[in-house]
């Protein structure tokens, strides 16, 4: 049996190196900058608005019935993605989305784009199990 | 089992009440979801995916939440020998919880959201439910009185509800500018605390199955003694720094997917831990698979052995380059959800809630067929979601990719099987609850028309559930 004290410094341990570690990734943010508007943020509120990411994903996280966006923009281009947006598919609802709410889309679509690839084909995988980007 | 009597559900058993009511609810949803995958545009113009989703979502996650509160608050009273410290707070915790989950459910039918993936109601809905937990808290702290000597199952208990109210409140980190402008950012502290979140309602859930295991086996050897202390502390390792195996693909800091992989690896010491008792877990099984409660557990310590096999291969990054965004992460989120966590709260449940005025005898078989169906069900809805995953595994690597919708219909066969096991699935479990659920509800309201037949007529179903709330605030 494990004696109070022992526990005790166990657990003050983990939770120390937990909170250092959390503070260290919310001071630090990922290197790559990407462009960030006004737009793109409104953009973000109107995605989370009308539940995107319960059909897409983002790099792989999000839902099934529909395509990864991560880079969407650069593969299909503004036009495509407008389109797709005023209109809806077999699928997809028409959100009867105004203008601006389909530019702001765009642009966060824009902004997820310049944050890297999402491809897995172009991924390299080390010999150690871990994988380049 | 035990003795048969005429007590109406304390507060605690109230919350288990309301989780079944949530699983079921969430089921259907499940099985409406499985629907719009095959006929694409089902429902469309009222209720689209958008929606289904977090119906479905959330009902289950509420299920996993109240569920677990009502194992904590029951079990932690049968600990102690003493009631909960104060009956007002737990009162006002379980009405925050019913009406706020009500509340989102309603405001997703209305197409009201405004969060993200798996929290998507109103930012605003937040609020009542981290109020609600920090109830939970100050009432879990008051009742337990101290740390001293206690067994492995209250650390898990104390942990994972300090746990879970960090990591919902980290969860809504992105409220703020800071941390919302960047995307790549802003992903890594979701999945960070998501990764944390659900590690913490495990150490509920685990800490909960422990105590009912002690019960079963009318001893506490296993949670005072140092291994049981070793596998705990070595969760609570995970539960805090392995969560960056869900952003492998993201482009943010090496060193989080580095730290995450390495100690993921420290998960085949539990694995190992399985195996080695493996053939002690099956003497066991064989002598206490007549007591329902511990049909479960045995059911979800597969369970644990099959997810957590998964698990560990997810977590290699060169496995998740294949594994990741395809169905094989829901086929670990399923066996995760249903086959360890709905596993170990139906036994709770069992537990929980089997001492009401009639027998559960007559549905000694209806219970037995529902288990069996359960179990095959969820294997093959698994097993279909590996199959859909694998094919589109191979899709995402193909260097002539075909378009998506192509590729989605290619999987079609593998969506029907799992919408046939998950109909299947959401049977057995109907199976399953219906005694329980309708046992507390003859008995309530047997004892309850007495006492309230002098001041309410409560003849029509509404008035019968005004007098059950009122019976609720008063209690």
């Amino acid at each position: 049996m494990l004696a109070d004290r022992q526990k005790v410094l166990v657990i003050s341990l983990l939770i120390i190196s937990f909170l250092l570690y959390s503070f260290s990734i919310y001071l630090n943010p990922p290197e790559k900058k990407e462009p960030v508007t006004l737009l793109s943020t409104k953009g973000k509120l109107v995605w989370q608005q009308y539940n995107c990411v319960a059909c897409h994903q983002v790099y792989g996280l999000g839902g099934y019935l529909g395509p990864d966006l991560t880079n969407v923009y650069s593969h299909k281009g503004a036009a495509y993605i407008k389109v797709f947006l005023a209109n809806g598919t077999a699928t997809m609802p028409n959100f009867h989305l105004s203008d601006e709410d389909i530019a702001a889309l765009t642009a966060y679509l824009q902004q997820i784009d310049a944050s890297g690839s999402a491809d897995p084909r172009s991924y390299t995988i080390q010999p150690d199990g871990t994988i380049q980007q | 089992m035990a003795p048969f009597n005429n007590k109406r559900p304390d507060v605690p058993k109230l919350f288990s009440l309301a989780a079944l009511l949530l699983l079921v609810t969430g089921m259907v949803w499940g099985v409406t979801g499985g629907l719009q995958y095959l006929m694409p545009g089902f429902l469309k113009p009222f209720l689209s995916f958008e929606k289904v989703r977090p119906l479905h979502v959330s009902s289950v996650v509420f299920w996993i939440i109240l569920g677990a509160m009502g194992a904590v608050l029951t079990y932690l009273q049968q600990h102690t020998g003493k009631k909960i410290a104060s009956t007002k707070l737990l009162k006002a915790q379980f009405f925050l919880f019913v009406i706020t989950v009500l509340v989102i459910l309603i405001s997703y039918f209305a197409g009201i959201f405004g969060g993200r993936e798996y929290w998507e109601f109103h930012p605003l809905l937040s609020l009542p439910i981290a109020i609600g937990w920090i109830l939970f808290l100050i009432n879990f702290l008051r009742s337990l009185g101290g740390l001293k000597n206690q067994p492995v199952y209250v650390w898990m208990w104390l942990t994972g509800i300090v746990f879970f109210l960090f990591t919902f409140l980290e969860s809504y980190l992105w409220v703020l500018p800071y941390f919302r402008d960047h995307v790549v950012k802003d992903m890594t502290i979701q999945w960070k605390s998501y990764g944390s979140m659900v590690g913490s309602w495990n150490m509920l859930l685990y800490g909960s199955s422990i105590f009912l295991m002690d019960k079963i086996n009318n001893h506490k050897k296993y949670s005072y003694s140092k291994i049981a202390f070793v596998l705990y502390f070595t969760g609570l390792f995970n539960l805090m720094f392995n969560w960056g195996h869900h952003i492998y693909t993201l482009p943010t800091h090496p060193h989080i997917k580095h730290i995450s992989y390495a100690v993921s690896m420290t998960e085949l010491f539990i694995l190992g831990r399985i195996i080695y008792s493996w053939r002690a877990t099956l003497t066991e099984a064989r002598k206490n698979f007549y007591i329902i409660s511990y049909r479960f557990l045995a059911a979800a310590d597969l369970w644990i052995f099959l997810t957590l096999v998964l698990a560990i291969a997810m977590s290699v990054p060169a496995i998740n380059v294949y594994t990741h965004g395809t169905h094989i992460t829901v086929a670990h989120t399923m066996g995760a959800t249903i086959g360890i966590n709905s596993f170990i709260l139906l036994a709770i449940s069992f537990d929980l809630l089997n001492d009401t005025c009639q027998s559960f005898e007559p549905f000694k078989k209806l219970f037995s067929r529902g288990y069996w169906l359960a179990n095959v069900s969820l294997l093959v809805f698994w097993l279909s979601l590996i199959g859909a995953g694998v094919l589109k595994a191979r899709w995402q690597m193909s260097q002539q990719q075909e378009v998506f919708q192509d590729m989605m219909r290619q999987l079609r066969p593998f969506f029907a099987l799992f919408l046939i096991s998950g109909t299947t699935l959401l049977c057995g479990i109907v199976m399953i609850v219906y005694p329980l659920l309708r046992n507390q509800w003859v008995c309530y309201f047997k004892n309850n028309s007495k006492k309230t037949a002098r001041n309410v007529y409560s003849n029509t179903p509404g008035e019968r559930i005004s007098a059950a709330v009122l019976f609720a605030i008063n209690e």
